[in-house]
């Protein structure tokens, strides 16, 4: 257990370092740089600021400069925002955004696997077909869609919770709900499959050979089988729950992480780009490894060793 | 001798898409106090059907009961509703599956699969249930039962799950077994040792068994009565050694033929039953044996023969032991 987790830490370290590698010699490779948009800009400033900024030092040497800062943490003056680097930038976005992830995450556990089993068990009847009905528009429909329905039904027509903003819980609601749908539907979808399968499974039959109670065969024996496929997707699910969705954010008008992923392509902000990747990056790599722990107690015919995987 | 169960007329179908499969058509046997009785018959001719519908098993719909009873200690199982099944298996009936390699659970440690049962039937504390399930273990000759009890069906051999299996079975000393299979996903070697503690335990507990088997060598180790199904109904029934000396249909004088044998000449071929059972859709009116009978007569095709009493205990559904074919029969052969 412990050698393999040491093993799962350095391959993880290694993964990271090609992510960051990687995007940077991509993110370099296209035409253009953070400060050649402002075309009005005199050349002396222009100059200036590619010195400021180091990026008038050779590829590699930038690339090892990066991976020193790195190293201690540090991911570098945003190129774009005079006032707040990376690091700031990331400390303030990614708290408002998981509390949203956790918040939907919640939501989308409770009720997905659980709307799954329940379409299972009435399979091909009508709480079967609603279920089914709720998965294919949470899973179709788009987000920002959900989110201006959610607006206009719950914050202007009967004014229940506000249209959006941020601070109290009250605003959390409905982008946590807009952000739940997909998840929640995908679990639903995928609980509902595994279950039909698990109830099809011989040892459901023993079970009930044995005369115990429906609940007790349906809770005991379908359902902690059925879950697994469910969990195996929760590593990515979870990720992008936590780093937060630019979509949902803007319409909400929420201060969170997301939006700087499509502002820091959208301006080219070098630095930005490779704070906001490499910490998506972190965060998936971590909850695959969780994940990944998490199997070996749900299921003992997983044993985590070295020849494991 | 008494009777444990009776079952009289049973009709089992399937509603499907395409229409209903007669799966069990109207069959007709019962078992006594401490009988092993043995249903054979190929894939297909309503074995485990008939097994799982004493258990009311049968996934329903698309199973439903067409007719007939099902009468344990005299009492309907067909009437009995889900909670009173609840009480009988595993309590009065119990059921041994064919595969044990799918038929514990994966993720839950035997002894708790074992105790289980055992709280459900006899209202003992999870201690007792627990001391109680070890010794269900030993009774079943698995090693180490203090130990094995912690563990996972994947940390046991396919011959030692089936022990779980037939332990899981037995916790509440069970007036009926129905093993369905019970041997044919296991080693030749590992089969007997099956058998044997079945045996076994059919004597310490007295229980009766229903066995259910393709394999004729299973039978003949350990019935006395044999049930022959083809195609959803019983064409032959007797004791263990009317079946095996004296086969009157020519269903059980093929199957019987198919056994291979040690002493076979190493040229002669396996003989098997060409062609394929009926398709129970639209089952013929006639014998559905008549398609693969080397015998088969004109009257066979639409017309299903009655019982023919042998004697007491053995009667078979052919044309050919009408007394009017056995009339013409040694006509012909003078």
């Amino acid at each position: 257990m412990k050698r393999y987790l040491l093993k799962r830490l350095a391959m993880s370290i290694v993964t990271l370092w090609a992510v960051i590698t990687i995007t940077f010699i991509l993110m370099h490779s296209v035409p253009g740089n953070p400060f050649a948009a402002e075309s009005k800009m005199p050349k002396v400033v222009y100059e200036n600021l590619q010195k400021k900024y180091g990026l008038d030092k050779p590829l590699t040497e930038q690339y090892f400069i990066y991976l020193g800062n790195l190293l201690k943490g540090d991911l570098g003056d945003s190129m774009k925002s005079r006032v707040e680097t990376v690091n700031d930038m990331i400390e303030r976005g990614f708290p408002v955004s998981a509390r949203l992830g956790v918040q939907a995450l919640l939501i989308a556990i409770c009720f997905g696997p659980a709307l799954g089993a329940f379409a299972a068990l009435y399979q091909n009847k009508l709480p079967d077909y609603i279920s089914m009905i709720i998965a294919i528009i949470g899973i179709s429909v788009p987000s920002f869609i959900m989110g201006t329905v959610l607006i206009q039904f719950v914050a202007r027509n009967v004014d229940w919770l506000p249209i959006g903003g941020w601070g109290e819980f009250k605003h959390t609601i409905l982008p946590s709900f807009a952000m739940a749908l997909m998840p929640m539907a995908t679990m639903a979808r995928l609980m509902r499959s595994s279950m039909l399968e698990v109830l099809g499974q011989d040892y459901i039959k023993t079970a009930k050979s044995k005369g115990i109670t429906r609940a007790a065969v349906i809770l005991k024996h379908a359902v902690r089988n059925a879950i697994l496929p469910v969990i195996s997707v929760l590593g990515t699910t979870i990720s992008n729950l936590l780093v937060g969705s630019f979509v949902i954010e803007k319409i909400f008008g929420i201060p969170g992480l997301g939006m700087f992923f499509v502002k820091s392509i959208n301006n080219r902000d070098y630095t930005l780009i490779m704070g906001t990747t490499i910490f998506y990056a972190a965060i998936l790599i971590t909850m695959l490894l969780l994940v990944d722990i998490a199997y070996m107690f749900i299921d003992p015919r997983i044993k985590l060793t070295k020849e494991g995987r | 001798m008494e009777k444990v169960l009776e079952v009289k007329d049973l009709a089992v179908s399937f509603k499907t898409f395409f229409g209903e499969v007669e799966a069990v058509r109207k069959i007709s046997f019962d078992v006594g106090k401490k009988e092993t009785v043995a249903i054979v018959g190929e894939s297909g001719c309503g074995k485990s059907v008939t097994a799982n519908s004493i258990m009311k098993l049968l996934p329903m719909p698309p199973a439903f009961y067409k007719g007939g009873e099902i009468l344990f200690n005299g009492e309907d199982i067909i009437k009995k509703t889900e909670k009173e099944m609840q009480e009988i298996r595993g309590n009065q009936i119990s059921m041994v599956f064919q595969d044990p390699m799918t038929s514990l659970n994966p993720t839950m440690k035997i002894g708790k699969q074992i105790v289980e049962g055992i709280i459900k039937h006899q209202g003992l504390s999870k201690e007792e249930a627990r001391k109680k399930a070890i010794e269900m273990l030993e009774l079943v000759s698995v090693p180490q039962p203090e130990k094995r009890i912690n563990q996972y069906p994947h940390e046991f051999s396919g011959g030692m799950r089936q022990r779980v299996m037939i332990a899981l079975a037995m916790v509440s000393n069970p007036k009926l077994l129905i093993a369905d299979e019970p041997t044919t996903a296991l080693d030749v070697t590992v089969q007997a040792q099956i058998l044997d503690l079945m045996k076994k335990l059919q004597e310490k507990l007295d229980m009766s068994i229903i066995i259910i088997t393709h394999d004729l060598g299973v039978v003949a180790d350990m019935s006395d009565k044999v049930i022959v199904m083809y195609a959803g109904q019983i064409v032959e029934q007797g004791l263990a050694d009317e079946i095996f000396k004296n086969p009157k249909h020519p269903y059980t004088q093929k199957l019987l033929a198919s056994v291979p044998r040690l002493d076979m000449d190493r040229k002669e071929s396996i003989h098997y039953i060409e062609g394929t059972p009926p398709d129970l859709y639209i089952p013929p009116k006639g014998c559905p044996f008549y398609d693969r009978c080397d015998f088969a007569m004109k009257v066979c095709k639409d017309n299903m023969p009655d019982a023919e009493n042998h004697s007491k205990s053995h009667y078979s559904r052919c044309w050919l032991n009408h007394p009017y074919a056995k009339a013409a029969n040694e006509g012909s052969e003078k």
